[in-house]
């Protein structure tokens, strides 16, 4: 970074510098935390109106009513089961496809990454990408949400040149000690890459616990819809599609801002809790590890 | 003569080495082969296979019937797609969208990066970094959902406020002319904080003797800004500004898709919407694999194009 010196202009500099950092920070959380006070608040203090940041009154209200419905418990298993199981799909297809393509001297190797590589610069696009899920039979399964999302391109080839930077003498002297390549794999370069792993599979967590508009493409059926799915429709449509014949509580009394913001904070709070654990890795650049692929 | 056959019998054992050779390599890393097969089916399957399907845009293609099956028609849906007034349209939002993310969006990070590495309290760098990547990671669905909430006429803190001011409220969401507005403002929240990230990177490999150089030169922080900061992220610059030119019809799909309403498709409706528009709730496969068989070839040649024009002006490019 740049050299401070004590002049007036550098001081004038660091305040306006400062100032302007904490306005910024300030416009991207407070979103966040008015829908949080208001998913809190009583209804009577929602209709007061104004930018409330903390609720006088502290209720579970909007929560329970949520929680009451099937639907919406209904659709966070549905993404939590699709999260948990897509990613340990992705991680072991990712890291198994990465590991060969790390050996310089493995023949069909360029071959095989210029494949990959391609398809980051042309795809079929959505119509026949559509026909191909529905031609395996996926339509309406929650295969639809894992499988066509399987690997993504950049975090292979981001995660190969992780495993190429694993020194070479450590796997011949494996090799050497009777060790075959499945288990260098096993026993040296995936208990070794366990930081760039845990990266990759919190990357791949938050994109299928956000998963949308593949959901909306594949799954026709609202019984196995994703939270995102619901949010939707709830937020955006204003429907209250929550408000079924399950619930118990009376549903005039919190519809619409508090369920809206409760239904919000319920598909976000996942990734707040993740988010410390992301945190501590981007830093340390494994992602970066290739800018350009 | 003998010779000759003595040459070419040669050559057919350098041949056979090469052919053994070859297949003992394959040997030694079978286990190698049997890792990489599943991927490699992953990407014939769900990359390869639909980019083979896009031979149904040349059909009238029939789910019943098949792609072998399904009658040719040559031209006759990117015809009709060039002489739909549909086709202006769509050409004009998605590039005047494009556009105004080039202009607006663009700079952004750069400029916060830049902000951020003038910033010496490691606490307060790292605070306001914390704050600005979450929105990165929260699905579309929540980010425009937090800004329908705030942006709404019914009840929508921003329009209380315009209204308490004594104004007339504002139909950000259901209006023509505020949709690219909030459309771009809604990528600014969402993503600029985290686009820092690679410049931050990029910055941090900066030698840090170099300020000290240009300090003792009599530089100040604008021109060690300008002389030293800048031209060490300059290449990362050009390699995002090829890939958002390559990506330039990409307009997040998504996040268009969950802001279009019957009020703002005239100016919202995109490439990428109007395919599913089309195929997917109209059921006209045929014209939309059409369609987005357009918009593919054109984002192709944009890469390509972009990366070449980075190499001529000197720069790496991306591939």
């Amino acid at each position: 970074m740049p050299l401070a010196d004590k002049s007036i202009g550098s001081r004038i500099f660091n305040v306006i510098n400062y100032s302007l950092l904490i306005l910024i920070s300030i416009i991207t959380i407070v979103p966040f935390m008015y829908i949080v006070a208001v998913s809190f608040a009583t209804p009577e203090e929602v209709a007061k109106g104004g930018l409330m940041l903390f609720p006088t009154k502290f209720t579970l209200g909007a929560y329970q009513y949520i929680f009451s419905t099937e639907t919406m418990i209904r659709s966070v298993m549905v993404s939590i089961g699709v999260t948990v199981v897509g990613t340990l799909i992705n991680l072991v297809l990712t890291s198994f496809m990465a590991y060969p393509l790390a050996r310089p001297n493995l023949r069909g190797r360029s071959a095989v990454l210029f494949m990959v590589l391609f398809t980051m610069l042309f795809s079929g696009g959505m119509i026949p990408t559509y026909f191909v899920v529905k031609a395996f039979g996926m339509i309406n399964s929650y295969w639809s949400l894992i499988i066509p999302t399987a690997i993504s391109a950049f975090n292979l080839i981001v995660l190969k040149n992780f495993f190429q930077q694993i020194p070479e003498g450590l796997e011949e002297s494996a090799k050497i000690d009777g060790c075959h390549d499945l288990g260098i794999l096993f026993r040296i370069v995936l208990p070794l890459s366990m930081p760039a792993m845990a990266t990759f599979g919190l990357f791949y967590a938050v994109s299928h616990w956000n998963t949308y508009f593949n959901a909306v493409m594949y799954i026709n059926d609202s019984e196995k819809w994703p939270v995102q799915i619901v949010l939707r429709q709830i937020v955006l449509l204003s429907q209250d599609m929550i408000g079924d014949s399950t619930a118990q509580a009376e549903p005039m009394e919190y519809l619409p801002q508090t369920i809206r913001m409760a239904s919000i904070v319920v598909a976000t709070i996942p990734i707040v809790i993740v988010y410390p654990f992301l945190q501590k890795y981007f830093a340390k650049g494994v992602m970066l590890g290739s800018v350009k692929g | 003569m003998d010779q000759q056959y003595a040459a070419q019998a040669s050559l057919g054992m350098e041949k056979r080495r090469i052919r053994s050779q070859f297949v003992k390599d394959i040997l030694r890393d079978r286990w190698m082969y049997f890792l990489l097969l599943p991927g490699v089916l992953y990407f014939v399957i769900f990359k390869y296979l639909p980019m083979a399907g896009l031979v149904m845009a040349f059909q009238d293609y029939k789910p019943h019937l098949g792609l072998l099956e399904s009658p040719w028609v040559g031209l006759k849906h990117f015809e009709r797609f060039f002489s739909e007034p549909q086709f202006w349209m769509l050409f004009r939002n998605t590039l005047l969208l494009a556009v105004y993310n080039l202009v607006f969006f663009f700079p952004l990070p750069i400029v916060l990066a830049l902000m951020l590495n003038e910033v010496r309290k490691e606490m307060f760098k790292r605070f306001v970094q914390t704050i600005v990547y979450l929105p990165h990671f929260v699905s579309w669905v929540v980010a425009v959902g937090i800004f329908y909430v705030l942006f709404t006429t019914e009840g929508g803190v921003v329009n209380e406020f315009i209204a308490r001011l004594g104004m007339e409220k504002i139909p950000f969401l259901l209006s023509e002319e505020w949709f690219r507005t909030m459309i771009v403002s809604q990528s600014i929240w969402k993503e600029a904080g985290w686009g820092t990230i690679i410049f931050l990177a990029a910055l941090s490999g900066v030698d840090l003797q170099l300020y000290e150089a240009a300090r003792m030169d009599g530089a100040g922080r604008w021109r060690q800004l300008w002389h030293i900061t800048l031209p060490a992220i300059r290449s990362t610059i050009v390699i995002l500004f090829i890939l958002r030119l390559g990506s330039f019809l990409d307009t997040g799909f998504e996040h268009i898709f969950l802001m279009l309403n019957s009020m703002n498709r005239e100016v919202g409706e995109v490439f990428d919407t109007y395919v599913y528009l089309k195929g997917l709730t109209q059921a006209q496969y045929s014209y939309s694999a059409a369609v987005g068989m357009f918009k593919s070839l054109v984002g192709l040649l944009l890469v390509v194009g972009a990366n070449r024009l980075a190499k001529k002006m000197g720069e790496e490019g991306v591939y």
